[in-house]
């Protein structure tokens, strides 16, 4: 793996809400070698509250970070953020259109000059520094630690924007989370509806729906359900204790960013990832994984024994 | 020469976009033109009439008709013409009609773009000469390619007619996807015992010869005589030794082996009779399932077979035979539903085709005919059938109705009723498409006697929880309210498309496929069996899904075909074929390499190579003519001086 330089765009929550998932993020890259470049006074994405009112300033608002980064010499960003992400690329297609363009380059007058790209954290992790290269540099393995990711309704979909895995049944977290060693358990809602900004105006829809994957993934015995979406981590997080009491169940799941987990793994110190962030806090399913671990390793320290009984019996037969 | 033109209206599909009168005055300006006019209907009886008084009255040698495409009303503008006494080949037609009139509006660019067609018509026709047919025998045979329902009828039908058949099929057994339903629909009676004693009747038909474990592996030739060779796969059962008292089936070690005709629901040894009523009733061996093949020892066959049978060193065997039409009745398979994502890809047990639930609630099936979902064995209760798997979704490519599923669906909702009385069954559909006899009344059955729960609408998720399957659907009558069903089992109605290989058959075939895989038929209409090569017919699904009926209808129609094509003793050959001029003909035998019919040969003239033309084979492609270097292959009726006259008929400004 060669150094890697790359444009990066935190997005307003990672200045706030998910500021662990910003720092792991960083810590991240930092480990795996990758530079990132933040882009000079970054501004909104575009994201929901413009593109519900007007597409084209939605688009520009966008476009506006892209010429930012040209001012740094950056073409290709990554943004941990998969609603930055679909916005961003949304205003790079959008402004395919001769058009669309113009009407953009018009609001900003600063036309962009080169081409750009943009990626999610997520994608570039497994497609471009790629699970074998992750896994060689892992020295803390969560083996033993039984983990959902849980994906989000963004970060594969629209299919043809997002151009990355499955949109109805994605696996690239899931590779990922293997890679570190933890034991990935196979979660049919992992793009399902969290509920998303509802939260504000109709809370009942975000305990439903948070409510019902909470629901299976404790189900299914996960330690932790691991997440790539803020406002997905806000709400299965922050809002856990309005969903268990809406819905009167007495979950306590830790909800951490994928990012998270691979920089622990990685070896970066708890510190830099934003481990007290997390309103569930982590701590139990690191207790979980350790139990596992030593409940296998006693497991293992017998089988042994057990192994050579049985081929001293198939010998003698 | 003293050509009439002839322009017909079409009622309006012509004359309302062009002005055929005046199309008609201007074409007495083209050369050798000596009569004009513009008819109503030129193919009505009067219209014909009119063509023959004309050619009569202004003692015409040559005549063009501008209407529709030749495709229609070549062939009967052509005997209208002989029957005036003149060559059929002195006959020219313009297509104004699916070029013209039908895809341009501006009436007079249109008539601009007809009085043009027509000049070149004329132009060409002033070239045409004189052709004669040569008759040929014909073979009394026939070859029927799938041995399904369709297959079989078409079979029966012609070995009835007193013609010889030969039925090849691809599987071990005839019956195809028939003899795999538990029952049909709307009468719910027993599949197999309807289809079991017409399977028997091929079986026993003197006329008929079956090839099972067998395919196409060639076909050449030309209507009445194709040259067809049969790949017989090796089985390694000697059948003609092999009894069908099925004893090595009840003794081979290896039962893990896939079972194909139980759809996979269940596994099954490594030799196998595929089920109680197969036709043939033999024995094959499944070579990646057998430990013979596999670990190099076993033959607990061999050794328990008390005629000899078992044969491991049997090799595939080749027989080629003469046929004078052929029926392809391919059938079709089920699409791969594991594109869904959204329904677990294959990833839940307990989600089931269609014909894999029929496999469950069938009596001679894997459970004996008692319904056990795969992943437990239990007994399911709640049953949620989703429609439109694999069918009308632009999304996965599959735009078409499979036309088969509402019914069966129907039909299994309430066969569960029957073996599960405590059962509830959910369906969720897009509409409900029942036409034909008893078939709406059919769905109504299932709804109001059987309880049924029909919910319009689509589902967007399957998922497991416990030991249940949540389905998540929207009730769209309900004003698009989410619907969550907990079920048991879930199953599938996978649409259909055209079976595998098919593109590669009609390849051998030389008939045409749509994008999907399915035959083409010669019209949609007025040819639904025939093809656009002549002595080809289709029957079943593999010319577009339909259900058991319609297949059946299919069967019959195609073998009345080959029967009236096999019933005369000779056929006359068509004279628009290559012929080579010996004098410029310098036998570089381009010409054969490219002859996709191998209808051009070498001779020896004097010491000299040359190409000559069978006259029966050639099927007037033209490539021939195209590719020689010198010219000396010419296309009668296509020769490059009519061409070239069409092309400065066109170009003259």
């Amino acid at each position: 793996m060669s150094a890697v330089s790359l444009g990066y765009y935190p997005g307003c929550s990672g200045l706030g809400t998910s500021l662990e998932y910003d720092a792991s993020t960083r810590a991240v890259c930092r480990a795996l070698g990758i530079t990132l470049q933040d882009i000079p006074d970054w501004t909104c994405c575009g994201s929901t509250p413009a593109h519900t009112v007007d597409h084209v300033l939605s688009s520009a608002l966008a476009a506006r970070n892209f010429a930012q980064a040209e001012t740094a010499g950056i073409d290709d960003v990554i943004t941990p953020c998969p609603s930055c992400l679909k916005n961003l690329r949304n205003a790079l297609e959008h402004m395919e259109d001769d058009l669309f363009r113009a009407r953009v380059d018009a609001l900003t007058e600063r036309p962009l000059t080169r081409p750009h790209t943009v990626k999610s954290v997520l994608q570039v992790l497994v497609e471009d520094i790629g699970l074998d290269a992750i896994k060689e540099k892992v020295t803390r393995p969560l083996t033993g630690m039984k983990v959902v990711p849980y994906y989000g309704c963004l970060m594969t979909r629209p299919a043809s924007t997002m151009r990355f895995d499955s949109p109805e049944y994605p696996m690239s977290m899931d590779n990922l989370l293997a890679a570190l060693g933890a034991e990935v358990l196979p979660f049919p809602l992992k793009v399902e509806c969290c509920g998303a900004s509802f939260g504000i105006p109709k809370k009942e829809a975000v305990t439903r729906l948070s409510g019902k994957l909470l629901d299976l993934a404790a189900g299914l015995g996960a330690h932790a359900v691991v997440v790539a979406c803020p406002l997905c981590q806000m709400n299965l997080d922050l809002r856990q204790e309005q969903i268990n009491a809406a819905n009167n169940t007495h979950h306590a799941l830790p909800v951490p960013y994928f990012t998270q987990l691979v920089g622990y793994a990685l070896g970066v110190p708890e510190k830099e990832l934003g481990f007290d962030k997390l309103i569930m806090p982590l701590a139990p399913a690191f207790t979980a994984m350790q139990e596992a671990c030593a409940k296998a390793t006693a497991v293992a320290e017998k089988k042994p024994a057990a192994g050579k009984t049985e081929a001293t019996a198939g010998g003698a037969a | 020469m003293r050509i009439g033109v002839f322009i017909c209206h079409c009622g309006s599909n012509i004359g309302g976009t062009v002005d055929c009168k005046s199309v008609a005055e201007e074409s007495y300006a083209f050369p050798d033109v000596v009569f004009s006019t513009d008819t109503m209907y030129a193919c009505s009886e009067p219209g014909q009439q009119g063509i023959i008084d004309a050619i009569k009255e202004h003692n015409l040698s040559g005549v063009v008709v501008a209407s529709c495409t030749p495709r229609m009303h070549e062939p009967t503008f052509r005997r209208a013409v002989e029957r005036a006494g003149l060559n059929r080949y002195m006959f020219e037609m313009a297509n104004i009609r699916e070029h013209v009139s039908w895809i341009g509006k501006n009436k007079d660019a249109n008539t601009n773009k007809a009085a043009e067609l027509v000049r070149m018509a004329v132009s060409k026709l002033r070239l045409n000469r004189d052709l004669h047919s040569k008759s040929f025998p014909v073979t009394k045979r026939v070859l029927v390619i799938g041995g399904g329902v369709a297959g079989i009828q078409a079979a029966l039908d012609c070995a009835d007619a007193g013609l010889d058949v030969v039925l090849v099929e691809r599987e071990p057994s005839i019956g195809g996807k028939m003899s795999k339903l538990d029952k049909t629909f709307p009468t719910v009676d027993c599949s197999s015992c309807i289809l079991g004693p017409r399977m028997v009747d091929v079986a026993q038909h003197p006329n008929i010869t079956l090839y099972a474990a067998a395919e196409v592996e060639s076909v050449s030739g030309y209507v009445g005589n194709f040259e067809v060779t049969v790949r017989k796969k090796a089985t390694y059962v000697d059948w003609d030794k092999c009894t069908g008292c099925g004893l090595c089936t009840e003794k081979c070690p290896s039962k893990k082996s896939f079972d194909r005709f139980n759809e996979g629901v269940g596994p099954t040894t490594a030799i196998i009779i595929p089920f109680p009523q197969a036709i043939p009733k033999k024995a094959s061996i499944t070579r990646d399932a057998c430990r013979q093949f596999t670990k190099g020892k076993c033959g607990v066959c061999a050794k328990i077979c008390p005629t000899g049978a078992i044969n491991y060193e049997q090799q595939d065997e080749l027989v080629s035979m003469k046929v004078g039409g052929i029926v392809a009745a391919t059938g079709y398979d089920l699409m791969d539903w594991t594109v869904y994502e959204e329904y677990g890809a294959g990833r839940y047990p307990d989600v089931i085709t269609s014909l894999q639930y029929e496999r469950l609630l069938s009596a001679s099936g894997p459970t004996g005919g008692h319904v056990k979902r795969p992943s437990d064995g239990k007994e399911p209760k709640n049953v949620v059938f989703i429609q439109c798997v694999g069918s009308r979704d632009v999304s996965i490519g599959r735009p078409y109705c499979s036309g088969f599923c509402c019914m069966y669906t129907a039909k299994q909702a309430i066969l569960t009723k029957d073996h599960i009385p405590d059962s509830q069954s959910f369906v969720f559909y897009m509409d409900i498409r029942s036409p034909g006899k008893g078939y709406d009344e059919f769905t109504r059955r299932v709804q109001e006697e059987y309880g049924a729960q029909y919910i319009r609408g689509r589902v967007s998720l399957i998922y497991p929880k416990g030991d249940k399957l949540i389905v998540r659907g929207v009730d769209t009558l309900m004003g698009g309210q989410q619907v969550d069903v907990e079920a048991d089992l879930v199953v599938l109605a996978v649409g259909g498309e055209a079976t595998q290989g098919s593109p590669q058959l009609a390849e051998k075939l030389r008939i045409s496929y749509d994008s999907y895989g399915f035959f083409m038929e010669g019209h949609p209409k007025l040819k639904p069996v025939e093809t656009n090569t002549a002595g080809v017919f289709l029957a079943g699904s593999c010319q577009g899904l339909k259900d058991i009926p319609s297949s059946v209808a299919q069967g019959s129609a195609a073998a009345a075909k080959a029967i009236g094509l096999l019933s005369k003793d000779m056929l006359a050959s068509d004279p628009q074929i290559a012929q080579v001029d010996m004098k410029r003909c310098v036998g570089c035998g381009k010409c054969i390499q490219v002859c996709p019919f191998k209808a051009i040969k070498e001779v020896d003239v004097r010491g000299q190579i040359k190409a000559e033309v069978i006259e029966t084979v050639c099927q007037g492609c033209g490539l021939c003519n195209a590719t020689c270097p010198q010219g000396a292959v010419q296309l009668s009726h296509f020769t490059d001086n009519q061409i070239l006259a069409e092309v400065e008929a066109l170009c003259r400004f």
